[in-house]
């Protein structure tokens, strides 16, 4: 029988606009385009019930909203498989595509995505949906829709589907399935392995949990050294350090000990958002005449003379960790108490 | 980041407005902010009303600093 699918695109791939159109209201169309076009021819024996497209700024700053919404369309449409992205590894999109994904997996509807292993939205929707594995950029989108088309494809069929063979993110959950030797059997063997340094795969790896402690509060805020520091690409005007839009390598820190606001000195390069309300008052990024003002009425001891900047958007985690060590070391070194971090 | 510098032991708050990321990135103090494109602002605001706005987020993430966490936990204004 055929079965139904419901697409699901922000408004850059939906071909609505760019960053200038990441508030757009969720609509609902019957006219596939984008992604969805590539990935039907190939995804076996399904039809289209149509189209949702949402800004991604949208959907994050009215989440109940927009599934709302979703979950209006899911219930007019009743598909069977809800396809969304794929999303790579755009933080604001992916995380959009594990919320709809939500709603349409609690309605009881399969769940197919794209993304890459380092956007934040995976996590939030790896347990149900079937996510395929893509790279970290759309400009693979040719090997990232045949994999999503073959999840499709073969979900619809009701075939058995595995996280090696068909490229998704395991789900983390336990099958039973048969197999040749007693466990008992396997454990030696792989425990004999282990002793003779040979290869051997568990077969129940063990998730990682990497939980910070919280840090101890500044007991007098009226004597403590406040620092500045944001992943929204503040940089002087003019970019001297020449910190990337995206992908960020490398963090800057600048002077502001002679500052009472960024306004009209600091711009942001980050590359995804739009940039006009930030470059017409940066403090709306980074808030330093506010903070400069609690220091002035006996507040806070001090802003810390230099603010810390780099790009969150498309910086591997990787990256990010090693420039929060790196940033970390210099602060804990200059005796700062606190910190304020911005994101965009 | 964040986690990174907390783990010197410095107290750090992460103003940001989609927190469901910073939580399960594992932040243990959040502010949430206003918008992607001005966390700390709102140009639909006159002048006046928007500084204030900022200063009122930026003293609440203050306070966060020297208030007791056990783990991820949001300042709501």
């Amino acid at each position: 029988m055929t079965k139904k699918v419901l697409f699901y695109l922000n408004q850059f791939f939906g071909g609505i606009g760019g960053e200038d159109k990441a508030d757009y209201e969720p609509s609902f169309q019957t006219e596939l385009v984008g992604p969805p076009t590539g990935i039907m021819p190939k995804a076996g024996d399904v039809e289209s019930v149509g189209l949702i497209i949402c800004g991604d700024n949208f959907f994050g700053q009215n989440e109940d909203e927009t599934k709302a919404f979703i979950a209006k369309v899911i219930d007019e449409t009743q598909p069977d498989i809800f396809v969304a992205g794929p999303a790579f590894n755009a933080g604001r999109y992916g995380f959009a595509c594990a919320g709809a994904c939500k709603v349409a997996h609690e309605a009881g509807v399969t769940c197919v995505s794209g993304m890459y292993e380092e956007n934040p939205g995976l996590e939030h929707c790896q347990s149900f949906a079937w996510v395929a594995q893509t790279a970290n950029a759309a400009a693979q989108m040719r090997k990232a829709l045949p994999i999503m088309a073959n999840l499709i494809s073969k979900l619809a069929a009701g075939e058995e589907v595995t996280p090696e063979a068909d490229k998704y993110f395991a789900q983390g959950r336990r099958e039973c399935i048969l197999v040749d030797e007693l466990g008992s059997t396997r454990a030696v063997k792989m425990l004999l392995a282990r002793l003779n340094d040979e290869p051997f795969e568990t077969e129940l790896p063990m998730p990682s949990f990497d939980v910070v402690e919280p840090a101890a509060p500044i007991l007098d805020l009226s004597k403590a050294t406040i620092a500045l520091a944001t992943s929204g690409g503040i940089v002087p005007n003019g970019n001297p350090d020449r910190l990337q839009s995206a992908s960020a390598q490398q963090w800057n820190k600048y002077d502001i000990s002679e500052y009472d606001q960024l306004k009209g000195d600091f711009y942001t390069v980050h590359g995804g958002f739009d940039p006009v309300y930030c470059n017409e008052t940066a403090d709306r990024v980074l808030p330093l005449d506010a903070l400069r003002d609690m220091q002035k009425q006996g507040k806070i001891g001090k802003v810390y003379d230099f603010f810390y900047a780099t790009t969150g958007t498309g910086t591997a985690v990787a990256n990010a960790r090693k420039f929060g060590e790196e940033i970390g070391k210099e602060l804990k070194e200059a005796g700062v108490d606190g910190v304020l971090l911005t994101s965009t | 980041m964040v986690k990174e510098i907390e783990r010197y032991g410095i107290p750090i708050v992460h103003m940001a407005t989609i927190t469901t990321i910073s939580q399960s990135v594992g932040a243990n103090r959040i502010v949430p902010t206003v918008a992607i494109p001005y966390p700390t602002g709102n140009p639909n605001l006159p002048l006046e009303d928007e500084y204030k706005l900022r200063y009122s987020l930026v003293e609440r993430a203050v306070n966060a600093l020297a208030t007791e966490v056990d783990g991820p936990t949001q300042f709501e204004g």
